[in-house]
């Protein structure tokens, strides 16, 4: 029983350190290939269209609710207290410095992150990817880049759209259920929100879009077997990518708050 | 022009390619016959340089492209095209994108420029008018052709072909067959054909060489090969079930 955990135990190590040998390698040679051309504009384009211009309507309707969901919550805190008037700053603060950016995160690595393992993925099994390499094609210039470049830069604007929207959600809860003037929520919300936290918010973002684009794509790079071993990759990808961007936020957070308090 | 020198490969303690030696002439067919898994595609593989050998060396026109990494690969990969057993198409591309991809990849050329050498390479395999179709509205056979004018339009010295037959009903199998042969008449390209269709290999190969347990045990005309007095060769390419090749497991 023990040399069967520790066995197991021994496997998940090794199987860690060659997810992380692979990212380490993956986005150094990512990295390198950012500036060299050459450079395809469209490509970008079209993937920042894919990911990030089509995850508005899911990234609209959970930034809402979140939204909702936070001001009916600490309503009920608040109305104990008799400060109704602050839960505007409570959702301000809480949706641009940590659920914006994390919610969104999450949810264009369940659909972008998974899509584009699955698509990588497939394109390994059915020897495309070889094909790029038999013409000279990187294909980390040609597949990963795009897609590293368009999420970095889509993430945090998607983040600045879902923050609108949560507090959107909040705003009509206490504007028409708590019965908050709408001028005193939108003064309130303004000056709670400082420029650090915003800034907090998007640059978490970049890193998230990063970790998304480069874990996905290695997750594909790695597929082995036929369509089991591509939806073996996706789930491992998301699941890694989910992972990762909360290892990466509790980092950032604690960055943050150590040395802008 | 292509030569391979003791070639060993394995996985996880499989040898599949065990010490493979083969001389390919310039403007030479030689067509690789063997079972299904005996290492045939795996071979092409090395010789494109898709993977590293355990052991042993491959010389394409002099230069030993093992001890090459991916960007000193790039100009010898320029020089050659693969043809994939699928066609290896790319899904999100039509026809003339997929046709026209390296071109727009590695060449400074405008688009009309491209389409008029697309249409050129899509002409050599018959199939004018495919444009604008995307690889999931193709047959078999015409992915196996796109992906043949995919080859023609790198103007390679070297194609090699991954079961250029397989999967394709006898009429079409016969047209892929004629356009190799063809394309090695017109363009004077060096060829390899990795195949178990002898059919094929007859009709495309200057010469055959007959891959069994990881090495090359025959070798010779396709005349040669059809008269060999070889057990193995013979339960081969004659189909039989029974022979010295009974219950081997490659």
């Amino acid at each position: 029983m023990n040399i069967i955990l520790f066995g197991n135990l021994k496997k998940h190590f090794n199987d860690f350190l060659y997810f992380l040998g692979g990212l380490t390698l993956l986005t150094l040679e990512t990295f390198s290939l950012l500036f060299r051309p050459p450079f395809k504009k469209d490509d970008v384009l079209r993937q920042a269209e894919k990911m990030g211009y089509k995850s508005l309507p899911i990234v609209s309707l959970v930034s809402f609710f979140i939204g909702v969901i936070l001001a009916l919550q600490t309503a009920v805190q608040m109305q104990r207290l008799g400060s109704e008037m602050y839960i505007a700053s409570i959702v301000a603060l809480s949706v641009v410095r940590e659920l914006g950016p994390v919610i969104t995160a999450l949810i264009v690595a369940g659909r972008s992150g998974a899509a584009i393992t699955a698509e990588i993925g497939s394109m390994v099994v059915t020897e495309q990817v070889d094909a790029l390499r038999s013409m000279a094609v990187n294909p980390v210039k040609y597949l990963v880049v795009p897609r590293f470049l368009a999420l970095s830069i889509m993430l945090p604007l998607l983040t600045i759209y879902a923050n609108l929207i949560g507090i959107l959600g909040g705003y009509l809860i206490c504007v028409y259920r708590l019965f908050i003037s709408s001028t005193m929520y939108i003064n309130i919300t303004w000056e709670a929100l400082k420029l650090k936290d915003i800034f907090s918010g998007l640059s978490k973002s970049v890193f998230f879009g990063m970790i998304i684009a480069l874990v996905s794509c290695l997750e594909a790079f790695r597929v082995e077997g036929g369509a089991e071993g591509v939806g073996k990759a996706t789930r491992s990808a998301v699941v890694a990518s989910f992972i990762l961007i909360l290892a990466a936020d509790c980092l950032f957070t604690a960055i943050f708050y150590f040395i802008f308090p | 022009m292509i030569k391979i020198e003791g070639l060993f490969k394995s996985f996880n303690h499989h040898k599949v390619l065990n010490g493979i030696s083969l001389y390919i002439e310039e403007g030479e067919t030689k067509a690789v016959i063997g079972r299904s898994g005996c290492g045939k595609s795996l071979l092409l593989k090395h010789i494109i340089g898709l993977l590293k050998p355990d052991q042993g060396c491959i010389f394409i026109e002099d230069k030993d492209i093992t001890k090459l990494n991916e960007e000193e690969m790039k100009p010898i990969r320029m020089k050659m095209a693969m043809v994939f057993q699928g066609g290896a198409l790319f899904d999100s591309l039509n026809v003339a994108e997929n046709v026209g991809f390296v071109l727009r990849q590695h060449y400074h050329l405008n688009e009309g420029d491209i389409l008029q050498e697309v249409r050129q390479a899509l002409k050599l395999v018959d199939l004018e008018g495919a444009e604008e179709l995307i690889p999931a509205q193709l047959s078999g056979g015409m992915k196996k052709r796109v992906a043949i004018a995919r080859a023609i339009c790198m103007k390679p010295k070297i194609i090699l072909y991954d079961e250029p037959t397989t999967g394709v009903d006898p009429i079409t199998a016969d047209s892929i067959n004629n356009l190799i042969r063809r394309l090695h008449d017109q363009l004077k390209v060096t060829s390899i054909v990795v195949t178990h269709d002898m059919k094929s290999a007859y009709k495309v190969a200057d010469r055959i060489a007959m891959l069994y347990k990881g090495r090359i045990i025959k070798e010779g005309t396709p005349l040669e090969i059809q008269n060999t007095e070889d057990p193995v060769v013979f339960q081969f390419i004659n189909g039989l079930s029974y022979g010295p090749m009974h219950g081997v497991v490659e």
